[in-house]
C-alpha cells in the first residue's frame, strides 16, 4: 500500500508513534523513528521493524528546537533521498489544574506539542512542494475539541493543532500536499497509564464503546490518510476514540 | 548580469507559464507575472537551485520583480 513511499513518525519510540511507524513499515514504507530522549526504545522500534523485513532509521531530535528538526529532516532526506509521510505525533502532557500551573508547565507543553508540529510541517513542506505530493498528519486528541479539565495547556495546544491543521491543508493544496489530523480518545499508552483510576472510570463512562482503544486503532487510520485511497481528504479532524466526542 | 537574467528568465517562464516577453527587469512576481505568494517561494528555491546558493526567507520576502531576483543572486556571486 506505501512501497516505495517514505515516512517520518515524531515521537515514534513508545506509545501511538510507535504503533505508527510499525503500521507504515508493514505496508512497505521506509520509516525514520524519530525520538528525543530514548535510543534504546527507539533503537528497538528499527530492530522490530527490521526483524519484520522492512526498513527503518533513527533519528533524535527535539521537535521544539528548530535546529535539530531541521537536521532532522536533512539527514531523513539524505538518508531515504525523498519524504512522502510527516506524522507529527510527539506529545508531552504537564497536568494540573489552572490556578496551580506554572507558566514553565504550560510553555513546555504548548513548545514540544504546538511549536514542534509548526517546526516541523515547515521543515517539510520545502521537499513536499518539490516532489508535488505529501502527506501530514497531525495527532491531536479529542480533548482539543471537548476540553478536558487539568489539561488547559495540553488541550490548548491540541485545539491548536487541528487549527493549524486547516491552515496547513489550505495553503498546500494547490501543491498535492495533503493535511490531515487524527484526535485519539483514550488509547492505552504510557500517557494514559499516569491517570488515576478515577480518572480512567470516569473517562471510560464518555465512551459509547466502552472500552480504551489501542495505537494500533489510530495507526491505521494513519495508514489510510497516508495512503492513495485518502487522494479526496484534506484539512480534517477524524476522531479515533470509540464514540467519545461527536 | 545578462547571463543571470536569462537563466531566471527561464525558470520563471517555465514555473510561472508566461509569455518570454512578459518576463522583464522591471516586472512584479505577483502584479504582472500572476504569480500568488506561494508560487514566488517555490521560484525562489528553484532560484537557490539553479544558482547553487541559499535565499534566507528575510532576503526572500525582499524580491518582488524580476530585477530584484537577478539583483540580489548578482550581488552575492
Amino acid at each position: 500500500m506505501l512501497r516505495g513511499k517514505t515516512a517520518l513518525v515524531t515521537g515514534a519510540s513508545r506509545g501511538i508513534g510507535k504503533a505508527i511507524a510499525l503500521e507504515l513499515a508493514s505496508q512497505g514504507a521506509k520509516v525514520a523513528v524519530n525520538f528525543a530522549g530514548n535510543e534504546a526504545k527507539a533503537q528497538e522500534v528499527v530492530k522490530e521493524i527490521e526483524s519484520l523485513g522492512g526498513e527503518a532509521i533513527k533519528v533524535k531530535a527535539n521537535v521544539a528546537d528548530e535546529t535539530d528538526v531541521k537536521q532532522m529532516i536533512k539527514h531523513v532526506i539524505d538518508s531515504f533521498g525523498s519524504l512522502d509521510i510527516l506524522v507529527n505525533n510527539a506529545g508531552i502532557t504537564r497536568d494540573n489544574l489552572l490556578m496551580r500551573m506554572k507558566e514553565e508547565e504550560f510553555d513546555q507543553v504548548i513548545d514540544t506539542n504546538l511549536k514542534g508540529v509548526f517546526l516541523c510541517t515547515k521543515g517539510v513542506t520545502r521537499q513536499m512542494m518539490k516532489q508535488k505530493s505529501g502527506r501530514i498528519i497531525n495527532i491531536a486528541s479529542v480533548v482539543g475539541v471537548s476540553g478536558n479539565p487539568g489539561q488547559a495547556n495540553y488541550v490548548a495546544a491540541k485545539a491548536g493543532v487541528i487549527g493549524m491543521t486547516k491552515s496547513t491543508a489550505k495553503e498546500l493544496a494547490s501543491r498535492n500536499i495533503l493535511v490531515n489530523a487524527i484526535a485519539p480518545g483514550f488509547i492505552e499508552t504510557d500517557m494514559t497509564d499516569q491517570l488515576t483510576d478515577e480518572q480512567r472510570q470516569g473517562m471510560q463512562e464518555l465512551i459509547p464503546l466502552a472500552k480504551l482503544g489501542k495505537g494500533e486503532d489510530v495507526a491505521k487510520v494513519v495508514r489510510f490518510l497516508a495512503s492513495q485511497d485518502a487522494n479526496y481528504i484534506t484539512g480534517q479532524t477524524i476522531h479515533v476514540d470509540g464514540g467519545m466526542v461527536m | 548580469m545578462a547571463e543571470t537574467f536569462e537563466r531566471v528568465k527561464k525558470i520563471v517562464v517555465d514555473r510561472l507559464d508566461v509569455e518570454e516577453s512578459k518576463v522583464t527587469m522591471e516586472a512584479s512576481f505577483k502584479d504582472d507575472l500572476e504569480a500568488d505568494s506561494l508560487d514566488v517561494v517555490e521560484l525562489v528555491m528553484e532560484l537557490e537551485d539553479e544558482f547553487d546558493m541559499e535565499i534566507s526567507d528575510e532576503e526572500a520576502e525582499k524580491i518582488e520583480t524580476v530585477g530584484d531576483a537577478v539583483n540580489y543572486i548578482n550581488s552575492i556571486q
